[in-house]
């Protein structure tokens, strides 16, 4: 594009995009940002806009795009409550270090801080849930901006960013010239690693005698699944998983021990506290995952590889900080062990898991009570999809259930809100996987209360014919308050018991070819037509109504008193 | 978790940046941490800011608060120190009624043996200036109040520290002056 022409700061945001290999954003539009939405118009071929019903269904969406994709989500939304209604899917990719830019328009300028229809602070808002945010007042600042805003989103430890842009900079005329951003000096994001600490862990780690490997995202988002398999299989150690880091090994890989923390696996909890040496990859002993920590790992050393070292000592005292991306450091690692299997060690998960099948996972999968039980529906998940589709879960009962029993052969499959744990993200955030990965089978699981808090993003998917498949596990309450109240309050049920409508007539309200199970027998037929189907499908399971969690760790207790009942 | 809490002056470098000071002062908020003082400056670096914060908090704690405020993307670097480990100042202005000034012979006394500074005369009133540490700032503020002050404000600490902070070597400057 020639020097001498002028464009506007709203194409000015368009070609920022372009730049930056966006072809897909997720948003709403509004009177601020209406300049963007007319060049959005205009560059139609180039750059898809997907509108969501809800500003918070355009979070998720991206959110979902990125988490399969590993690209950086984007989302547009116009001021005062289109910007306010972003903050819980700003907050939830924050906290689960999920990339996204986020272009919020604003009040013109002039009118900042006079209170003016729809001006809000989203600067002042979004300060606590962004890695970085900045207002733009003026158009020759815009490509400046936006590319530190896509280096920082998806740079080291990623996360999201807002971009505020008052509607004159969005008029104003500017000379338009993009370089991508790859350094800022106040700004390190992979911290350099130490050669030494990567020694002293790979010594740790060949004295252990019943070592445990705990990982996380982290293994994700640095795409170093295949060094941290090479890594898992030199040393035979035991490796369990937090909930965002499933998916990252096979689930059938024979040293995937199961999954860590609150509603994980018994044998990795308990033996937790019995290994000898810790090391965990990726993952920032999240309360849910350590319990108390009085009690956790206490009689083990610790080995910690991170990328941010915010993370290091912050819950959990660790005797070997090992920083860096573990895509890097990780196999320096792996160089330095030695080959090992650990056949005894492993055979105590082994009759933990055994255990854990008899009293718990068999009566899931298995049930020989009437009721249709949330394992059972996942079961035939897995076998109508051999274990290669992209799962999507809401937050509740549910979610526990389908990240204990989905089977994942492939990584990035597994979409959930972990750290927020934001009822009303599975809607959405399926909708942009799919998009992130379209030829992917892509299954939202979905609780009956979750599924109405973002039930209008059904729109969204009859509008756009976006192929994934909602399965609603409806068990007619807030299932895991409900589990809580139980156990913990007496049954007192207060306000977790749901009237729900006919979801079966609001499907078919979008043109959305629906069906309901309330029988065991029709089951597998359901779900096998369900996957079947190339168009989006809706499958309400009508299951058991009181059905509770296990294994539990209760909250205060150590992982080691976690209960089978 | 009871342990003993210590005074720390912690030191940030930063780019200049607006929004800056809600993030850092939300890192405090966040964890139930009250601010002693704050002040912000120009650095010894053409546009890079320092802000001094004073805070009474136990040692692991600072450790942490320290990495979470490295992590905002236009923190340079962050440092903290113990107060022996910084020379630091406050500094009061005490506004008295200028009568008091020549009715009361005492209060020239109380000045003078204070090392403190007579900024402004007015008919109507003057200003005294005492730089120093706390307790000095605080004594004259108990020494002066029997005369009726009319106002009192004290500054947040400033602070330099003994050993060097090595910002320019941060950035990959050769500015060492
Ligand atoms: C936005 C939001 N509000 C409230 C909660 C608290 N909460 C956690 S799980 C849960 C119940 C979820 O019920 P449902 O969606 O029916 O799923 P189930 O547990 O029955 O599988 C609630 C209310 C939450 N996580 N998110």
């Amino acid at each position: 594009m020639s020097k001498e022409i002028k464009i506007s700061g709203a194409e000015a945001v368009i070609r920022c995009l372009l730049e930056e290999g966006v072809d897909l954003i997720y948003g709403y539009p509004g009177g601020a940002i209406m300049p963007i939405y007319d060049e959005l118009y205009k560059f139609q071929d180039e750059l898809t806009h997907i509108l969501t019903r809800h500003e918070q269904g355009a979070t998720h969406a991206a959110q979902g795009y990125s988490r399969v994709s590993g690209k950086v989500g984007v989302v547009t939304a116009t001021s005062g409550p289109g910007a306010t209604n972003l903050v819980t899917g700003i907050a939830d990719a924050q906290i689960d270090s999920t990339p996204m830019v986020c272009i919020t328009g604003q009040v013109a300028s002039h009118l900042l801080g006079s209170d003016a229809f729809q001006e809000t602070d989203i600067i002042g808002i979004s300060t606590p849930v962004t890695k970085w945010n900045c207002q733009i007042t003026k158009a020759a600042d815009i490509p400046v901006v936006l590319a530190k805003a896509f280096y920082i989103a998806k740079s080291g430890r990623p996360g999201p960013v807002l971009v505020d842009i008052t509607k004159d900079a969005q008029f104003e005329l500017m000379e338009f010239k993009y370089s991508k951003c790859t350094f800022l000096r106040s700004y390190k994001p992979v911290p350099d690693f130490s050669i030494n600490k990567i020694k002293n862990a790979s010594e740790l780690i060949n004295k252990s005698k019943k070592p445990l490997i705990v990982w996380g995202q982290g293994v994700i988002l640095g795409n170093a699944e295949n060094e941290f398999k090479d890594f898992v299989e030199k040393t035979g150690i035991p490796a369990a998983w937090t909930i965002l880091g499933l998916s990252a090994l096979p689930t059938k890989h024979p040293l995937n021990v199961g999954m860590v923390g609150m509603h994980g696996n018994y044998g990795p909890n308990v033996l937790t506290n019995e290994c000898d040496l810790l090391i965990a990859i990726g993952m920032r002993f999240d309360d849910r995952v350590t319990g108390n920590l009085n009690s956790y790992a206490k009689q083990a050393k610790i080995i910690h590889l991170e990328i941010d070292p915010a993370e290091i000592n912050k819950n959990v005292d660790v005797d070997v900080a090992v920083l860096g991306n573990v895509k890097e450091t990780l196999p320096l690692l792996t160089s330095f062990v030695k080959s090992n299997s650990h056949d005894s060690w492993i055979n105590k998960f082994n009759s933990f898991y055994k255990i854990e099948y008899k009293k718990v996972i068999k009566n899931d999968i298995y049930p020989s009570k009437d009721g249709l039980t949330m394992g059972e529906v996942i079961k035939e998940i897995n076998e109508a999809s051999n274990g290669d589709a992209i799962i999507v879960t809401d937050v509740g009962q549910h979610q526990m259930v389908t990240c204990r029993y989905a089977n994942f052969n492939k990584s990035k499959s597994n979409v959930t809100s972990g750290g927020l744990g934001t009822m009303g993200f599975a809607l959405p955030a399926a909708i942009g996987a799919k998009m992130g990965a379209p030829k992917r089978e892509v299954v939202a699981v979905i609780g009956d209360g979750g599924y109405q808090m973002t039930i209008q993003e059904l729109g969204t998917i009859f509008q756009t014919g976006c192929a994934v498949k909602i399965v609603v596990l409806n068990n007619e309450f807030l299932g895991m308050v409900r589990q809580w109240q139980q156990m913990f309050f007496e049954k007192r049920y207060a306000s977790t018991e749901m009237i729900n409508p006919d979801f079966i007539t609001i499907a078919k309200g979008y043109n959305i070819e629906a069906k309901k199970v309330d029988k065991r027998t029709d089951l597998k037929n359901s779900v096998q037509e369900m996957m079947k189907s190339s168009k989006p499908y809706f499958l309400e399971v009508r299951v058991e109504k009181e059905a509770n969690v296990f294994p539990m760790i209760p909250s205060g207790a150590s992982v080691s008193d976690i209960r089978l009942e | 978790m009871n342990e003993k809490k210590y005074t720390y002056t912690i030191s940030i470098y930063t780019e200049n940046n607006l929004g800056l000071l809600n993030r850092i002062s939300a890192i405090f908020l966040k964890r139930h941490i009250n601010i002693e003082s704050l002040t912000t400056s120009q650095s010894e670096i053409d546009n890079i800011f320092r802000f001094v914060v004073v805070v009474n908090i136990q040692e692991n704690k600072i450790k942490r608060i320290i990495k979470q405020i490295e992590k905002q993307i236009e923190v340079i670097a962050a440092f903290f120190h113990t107060d022996q480990e910084t020379i630091f100042l406050e500094t009061a202005l005490y506004k008295v009624k200028s009568k008091s000034l020549f009715d009361e012979k005492h209060i020239q006394k109380i000045i003078k043996e204070s090392q403190a500074n007579i900024v402004t005369v007015s008919p109507n009133y003057f200003v005294i200036e005492k730089t120093g540490w706390r307790e000095e700032t605080e004594k004259l503020y108990n020494s002066l109040e029997p005369y009726g002050l009319l106002q009192f404000v004290r500054s947040g600490r400033i602070s330099v520290s003994k050993e060097a902070m090595n910002i320019s070597n941060i950035l990959g400057l050769n500015t060492d002056k």
